[in-house]
């Protein structure tokens, strides 16, 4: 286990700190520094391993938080809705079937404009009864005002959490932000990250500050009243408002980020890699991009031009950017760690919203295959990002393809 | 494009939820015998009903099927042909749960329609309720006691076939007594209830309504707002605290009156109403403790007196009061204004004591008028005492 408990005057002097620690570990870190004030824990794995962490650090009394155990991820949500409208600054997180039992927690926070950072620890949907990632779980709540981001490295996962606060709580925004992380690749293993310092963090992060809109004896409003269908329209309007805004804001709080950090990430909303040259493009999110990018490298030495784009923000879906980015590619490959049972081609998600993009946003019409790979925690492998891609190619050369296949597949 | 006709029914909800429904699936099984297509529907907005809060229902009735559909097309209908209300005590105004401001009865009726009120009062009794308006229109009253005839129980007083002579007299276009009188005999399957609509038919008159003519209070005007100017976070304002208020006579500021809600009323919901005798209470605080709504104002006496803008007439406070008679709910049809007791009373201790007595007396014919009813077989009682009114007319 690694520490970053540092005597206070040698924590002035020291800028960064290096530990080796997991994705969740980072999370928990990068809660501490934002001295969050109210977290609530229900155990599911992978999201346990954030909670346990974090109790961790309340006991050591490195950590000055309310830590609430609450009976069920309905609850645990709750709670930190309430908490968030009366001005604390909160987390709270889940996986799954949990996150998925939170559900009618998790359609309220947006309208009531609660800046809630949420860890979801991917992991599938039961039945059957699993651990190992999918994620379907967090794009659940992709029409309901989200923000959704996923990581592939513990690093980005401290980071994207500091960079989440300063986001949802930014006063255009307040709306809860759910930060993606693959169970078991990200929750469960240990990497080198640099730990910023707290003056640094706080240079960064402002306070939380709700003002009209907190719930406190001296500021009298009433909240989430039953209302007629003569305001509800106009209430989705003004969410509608904050997606319109949240490109815009996330690039200027990534830009503050490298300006205090140094961490360039480039365009927040999608890593490039191995694209300038390419031909064709393999596309997916989350830590599938470690053996996605082996496998490139090596088709690379096999003198095939692909690249990959891994897509860090969900919701918003920069919808323009992306196409614009993919439009110049011969045909693009999406890895879908997710399904949409049902959806136009019976592709996944990230395909389906793809196209989507693309119809509208790009002036070429490159083939987008869809993927369906890696669920239930099964590995992506270098031989299936092989594979894919060489459909991808068949696809640019002009041989008809399915639209959505899976791969890793028995029989 | 061939007739529409729309009819309107206001009525208290839950208390008559059944007898509204009766009352628009049989305007349009009876314009069905003569060829004609309907829908009825009750009003979304009021779903799920709540005790006595204001509700409304619809029959809508055309010729052909184009034509109901140009009047299906809608929320609900915008304007009427003929408002029926249930209850003469919603004479003072509508006000739906789900708020779409508080409304004068007339509110969709078209100029020169008719307005259908059950009561036992005359209409010019019912016109110092009924706000005034800018076009004409026609008074009916249907003589009768108000029908409960709901959710829980269905007290079967004929009010529903009157209601439809009373409709086929006022509006035979929509339906004619001939229509009315095949659909009672076809499926409710009652000769006397043929009669009570005949009789309904025979002795319905309305009375031509001056424009200006009625109720004068202006009802609370508001616009809703635009998505920008709204708050966010499903948030509204709170209310502030209220304060002490002067005594009318002696200008001694004390006691304490909540701030309210200057839109929402609430008053429409009351079918009687707490008169309080000042000389008798004894200051004990049970009725300001329990009233659900906080519709007691503290006095500069420290007396407790109803704000009728706020109350819903649910009558806890007469049950609390510990004293005799000290307060007593009253049919809310004897009152014309939401004046405060308190102030009268201070006024003038003897007329006001005098006005209390004669206003309890007055007000008791009906003394279990109340929601719901007191004893188990009630409404089997008043059933022959109703229909015995219905048919003297």
């Amino acid at each position: 286990m690694a520490t970053i408990t540092l005597p206070v005057e040698e924590k002035r002097e020291v800028q960064e700190q290096e530990a080796l620690i997991t994705g969740a570990e980072a999370i928990a870190i990068a809660c501490k520094l934002a001295d969050v004030d109210v977290v609530t824990a229900y155990p599911i794995r992978p999201y346990d391993t954030v909670m346990q962490y974090m109790s961790q650090l309340v006991a050591d009394g490195e950590m000055d938080c309310e830590f609430i155990v609450a009976e069920g991820e309905h609850s645990q949500f709750e709670i930190v809705k309430h908490a968030s409208v009366c001005g604390a600054r909160v987390f709270c997180g889940s996986s799954g079937v949990g996150w998925m039992y939170a559900m009618e927690a998790l359609t309220v926070t947006p309208a009531l404009r609660v800046p809630m950072v949420a860890m979801v620890g991917n992991r599938a949907l039961d039945d059957p009864g699993a651990f190992g990632v999918e994620h379907n779980d967090a794009l659940a709540v992709r029409d309901l005002g989200w923000l959704l981001t996923w990581v592939d490295s513990a690093q980005e996962a401290l980071d994207t959490a500091l960079i989440a606060y300063r986001v949802a709580e930014d006063r255009r925004m307040f709306v809860p932000l759910a930060l993606s992380c693959d169970g078991a690749f990200l929750t469960h293993s240990q990497a080198l990250v640099k730990i910023p310092s707290a003056e640094q963090v706080n240079k960064f992060l402002p306070r939380y500050e709700r003002g009209e809109l907190l719930l406190h004896p001296d500021n009298v409003i009433s909240v989430a009243p039953q209302a007629n269908e003569d305001w509800v329209m106009e209430i989705r309007r003004q969410n509608y408002r904050v997606t319109e805004r949240a490109c815009d804001v996330i690039r200027e709080v990534y830009a503050d980020f490298e300006k205090r950090f140094g961490r360039k990430y480039g365009n927040p909303f999608f890593e490039e890699f191995m694209t300038q040259d390419a031909e064709v493009v393999l596309l997916g999110m989350g830590t599938m991009s470690t053996p996605v990018k082996v496998a490139v490298r090596k088709l690379r030495e096999e003198g095939k031009k692909v690249g990959f784009v891994r897509l860090r923000w969900f919701r918003p879906f920069a919808g323009p950017e992306i196409a614009h980015c993919l439009e110049r590619f011969q045909a693009i490959g999406v890895i879908d760690r997710d399904f949409s049972f049902g959806s136009p081609n019976l592709s996944g998600v990230v395909a389906t919203e793809l196209r989507s993009a693309m119809y509208t946003g790009a002036s070429t019409r490159p083939p987008v295959l869809d993927f369906i790979c890696g669920l239930g925690g099964r590995e992506v492998t270098v031989p299936d990002v092989e594979a894919i891609t060489q459909s991808v190619f068949e696809a640019a050369k002009g041989k008809a393809q399915p639209l959505t296949q899976w791969i890793g597949l028995r029989g | 494009m061939g007739q529409l006709i729309a009819v309107e029914l206001i009525y208290r909800g839950v208390f008559q939820k059944t007898l509204a429904k009766n009352i628009t699936r049989g305007i349009v099984l009876a314009a069905h015998n003569e060829g004609k297509l309907g829908i009825s529907f009750g009003r979304y907005g009021d779903s799920p009903e709540r005790n006595g809060i204001p509700a409304k229902s619809f029959a809508i009735v055309a010729n052909d099927e184009e034509t109901l559909q140009a009047g299906m097309a809608q929320y609900e209908p915008k304007q009427v042909d003929v408002t029926v209300v249930l209850d003469d005590t919603l004479s003072k105004g509508a006000e739906s749960w789900a708020w779409y401001g508080l409304q004068p009865v007339h509110h969709a009726l078209k100029p020169g329609h008719t307005l259908i009120v059950i009561s036992l009062e005359d209409a010019p009794t019912l016109l110092q309720s009924i706000h005034r308006r800018d076009e004409p229109y026609k008074l009916g009253v249907l003589k009768g006691v108000t029908s409960f005839s709901g959710m829980w129980v269905y007290k079967d007083d004929h009010t529903d076939v009157r209601v439809l002579g009373a409709i086929a007299k006022a509006l035979p276009e929509l339906v004619g007594l001939k229509a009315v009188e095949q659909f009672i005999t076809d499926k409710l399957k009652n000769s006397l209830k043929v009669r009570s609509a005949q009789t309904a038919f025979e002795r319905f008159e309305s009375i031509e309504v001056k424009p200006g003519q009625g109720n004068p209070d202006e009802l609370p005007q508001f616009e809703l707002l635009k998505w920008e100017d709204m708050r966010e976070g499903v948030s509204i304002k709170g209310q502030p605290q209220g304060g002490p208020y002067a005594d009318p006579v002696t200008k001694q500021v004390g006691g304490f009156r909540p701030a309210r809600n200057g839109l929402f009323k609430k008053y429409s919901t009351r079918t009687q109403r707490p008169v309080v005798n000042f000389a008798t209470c004894t200051k004990c605080t049970l009725c300001w403790l329990n009233c659900p709504d906080a519709s007691f104002d503290v006095t500069p006496d420290k007396t407790y007196d109803a704000n009728l803008e706020a109350c819903c007439g649910c009558g806890i406070c007469e049950d609390v009061c510990p004293v005799k008679n000290c307060i007593t709910m009253v049919n809310e049809s004897r009152f014309h204004d939401n004046n405060s007791q308190w102030e009268a009373f201070k006024k003038d201790h003897d007329a006001y004591l005098k006005w209390l007595e004669k206003t309890i007396e007055s007000g008791q014919p009906e003394p279990n008028r109340a929601y719901g009813f007191r004893y188990r077989g009630q409404y089997k009682e008043q059933v022959p005492e109703a229909i015995a009114i219905a048919e003297k007319g």
